[in-house]
């Protein structure tokens, strides 16, 4: 497991540690994020998404569930990404019906607000992100945490089974 | 398995002849057809399953299902499975054509909302829609939210005239948009991050005041002082149009935080409930009042940039009483009109929906039977 703790000092900072985490992220990633209310997950994705090329707008999906946004990967081909919110999920079953699996074990990229409520569906290859708020108004602590790297055949297994 | 629900559709109260004034000549006046029109109108973006009929822009039904579970069998039945939205959707529409005292057989075109929203409520509705008008031979037409939501406010007279300002305000969506005439619309500006509603949604949960949290800090806000905690007014760069509540939400986290005001809440409740109440008061009052603030001006700016006389508020949070009151107070002050809807209709409904496929079918309009869901569906 490969954990990296940091702190941030202002919104701009929390984006460009989101757009270096980016470089990291391969098409069938899972991020899951957690962190209370105003952490600053939706600001952490719009900065991935930006190292991304998405050109659209990054807003919260607190509403819809799952916005979808158009990027590019490093080699300049299309990468679709999916930005969840699960924070108005009442139980695991509405997971199901919105249909996860194209999501977690797909060929874009998956970022996931409120993660910790996925429960038994979380992904067991992923990258962790927990945000938590600093002292200052404006201070973040980040800790970026990849769990279950050191079996690339599950990933690989969950992308042929779906 | 899942738990027995009841079902309770609500229907309009159609009493009120007034507002039943078909929709002015001004609205169609780019067609001549005088043929009467009926048009079923079918809503599932989000939580609501609503259905609706027009005939001749004139609404004849709004019925709208809202799930309830017996209180024996407990537990919460997910609002947001679009499996609730299979259950509700051939009883809402049989209920809104009994209603309206139609047939199948008298209805001129189907029209369902396909984006923007949550994809597997949208289907419900959509395939439905679909397939009901290639069962009856009909025409088909693809209904965008964010436009039905403007269209909310031709339903009834009064009428704002074009051009008009409209801003589009609810949980999911803000949004500032120029209707230059009927489905004519410019994108002036939207949110770069969370909706109003949601801002109002989670400032209330941080206070523990519980959900949906428009109505319920609306309420706490009425008996509390406005300027008790002067929260930023995110107005971003000057004569911007655009929104962002995210930072407005963070700075009401971190006054909660200095204050220190979950290690403190319950023992506060317990000996002085009433300083209690009155703090909640007057920190949803000094939220609020942040919110409103921008929304107005904002919404007159554009008026005023624009050079419209009418200003029309759409979406549920437009039922946001401190909204209304300082838009109209704006609106006097700058000579101008505001319309806003009458609750049902700033809720989502399917009358929005009706709406406009009436007005898209007047026009000789209708959509592929190959259309799908968008759920980021913009304006255009």
């Amino acid at each position: 497991m490969v954990r990296t703790s940091l702190t941030t000092a202002s919104p701009g900072e929390t984006l460009q540690v989101a757009r270096e985490f980016a470089s990291r992220l391969q098409r069938g990633d899972v991020v899951a994020l957690s962190g209370e209310l105003g952490a600053g997950k939706t600001h952490f994705v719009k900065g991935v998404c930006e190292a991304l090329g998405v050109q659209s707008a990054v807003t919260s999906p607190t509403f819809v569930l799952l916005n979808r946004y158009q990027g590019r990967d490093s080699r300049g081909e299309e990468l679709l990404l999916y930005h969840l919110d699960l924070y108005r999920i009442k139980s695991v079953e509405e997971i199901y019906d919105i249909g996860y699996e194209e999501f977690f074990y797909g060929n874009g990229i998956c970022l996931v607000e409120w993660a910790e409520l996925l429960g038994a569906l979380m992904p067991p290859a992923r990258f962790d992100i927990r945000i938590s708020a600093g002292e200052e108004e404006r201070r973040r602590h980040i800790e970026i945490e990849q769990v279950g790297s050191q079996l690339p055949h599950l990933r690989t297994a969950k992308v042929r089974s779906s | 398995m899942r738990k027995p629900v009841f079902l309770v559709i609500i229907n309009n109260n159609f009493n009120d002849v007034e507002r039943r004034q078909p929709l002015e000549k001004a609205v169609h006046r780019r067609t001549q057809r005088s043929t009467e029109l009926t048009v079923l109108g079918i809503e599932t973006s989000c939580d609501e399953t609503s259905a609706a009929v027009v005939r001749d822009g004139t609404l004849l039904s709004n019925s709208t299902a809202t799930q309830l579970f017996h209180s024996a069998y407990g537990g919460v039945v997910p609002e947001l499975a679009s499996r609730a939205h299979q259950q509700r959707i051939v009883p809402v529409v049989e209920e809104a054509l009994r209603v309206a005292g139609i047939g199948k057989e008298e209805l001129d075109a189907i029209a369902a909302v396909y984006g923007p929203g949550l994809v597997g409520s949208i289907l419900v509705g959509l395939s439905f829609g679909k397939a009901m008008a290639l069962g009856l031979g009909l025409p088909f037409v693809g209904v965008n939210h964010m436009e039905a939501h403007i269209v909310s406010n031709l339903i009834e007279s009064p009428r704002p005239d074009f051009p008009f300002m409209n801003l589009t305000v609810s949980g999911g969506h803000t949004q500032l948009v120029l209707v230059k005439g009927p489905l004519e619309y410019e994108i002036l500006g939207e949110t770069k991050d969370d909706a109003v509603g949601e801002a109002f949604d989670k400032v209330a949960k941080m206070l523990g005041l519980g959900y949906p949290g428009g109505p319920l800090i609306d309420r706490y806000a009425a008996k509390g002082d406005r300027t008790f905690v002067n929260f930023p007014r995110p107005y971003l760069e000057e004569g911007s149009l655009e929104f962002s509540f995210s930072g407005l939400k963070t700075a009401v986290l971190y006054y909660l935080k200095r204050i220190g005001f979950q290690k403190a809440q319950h023992r506060v409740v317990e000996l002085n409930p009433e300083g209690y109440e009155e703090f909640l008061a007057n920190v949803c009052a000094s939220f609020q009042a942040a919110v409103v603030d921008v929304l107005v001006d904002k919404t007159a700016l554009a008026a005023k940039r624009y050079g419209v006389k009418d200003i029309a508020v759409a979406g549920g949070v437009a039922a946001n009483s401190e909204l209304r009151k300082r838009m109209q107070h704006a609106a006097e002050y700058f000579g101008l009109r505001v319309f806003v809807p009458r609750f049902e209709y700033c809720t989502d409904n399917g009358a929005m929906v009706a709406m406009v496929g009436y007005l898209r079918s007047h026009e000789g309009k209708s959509s592929s039977l190959e259309l799908t869901a968008e759920p980021s569906l913009a304006l255009h």
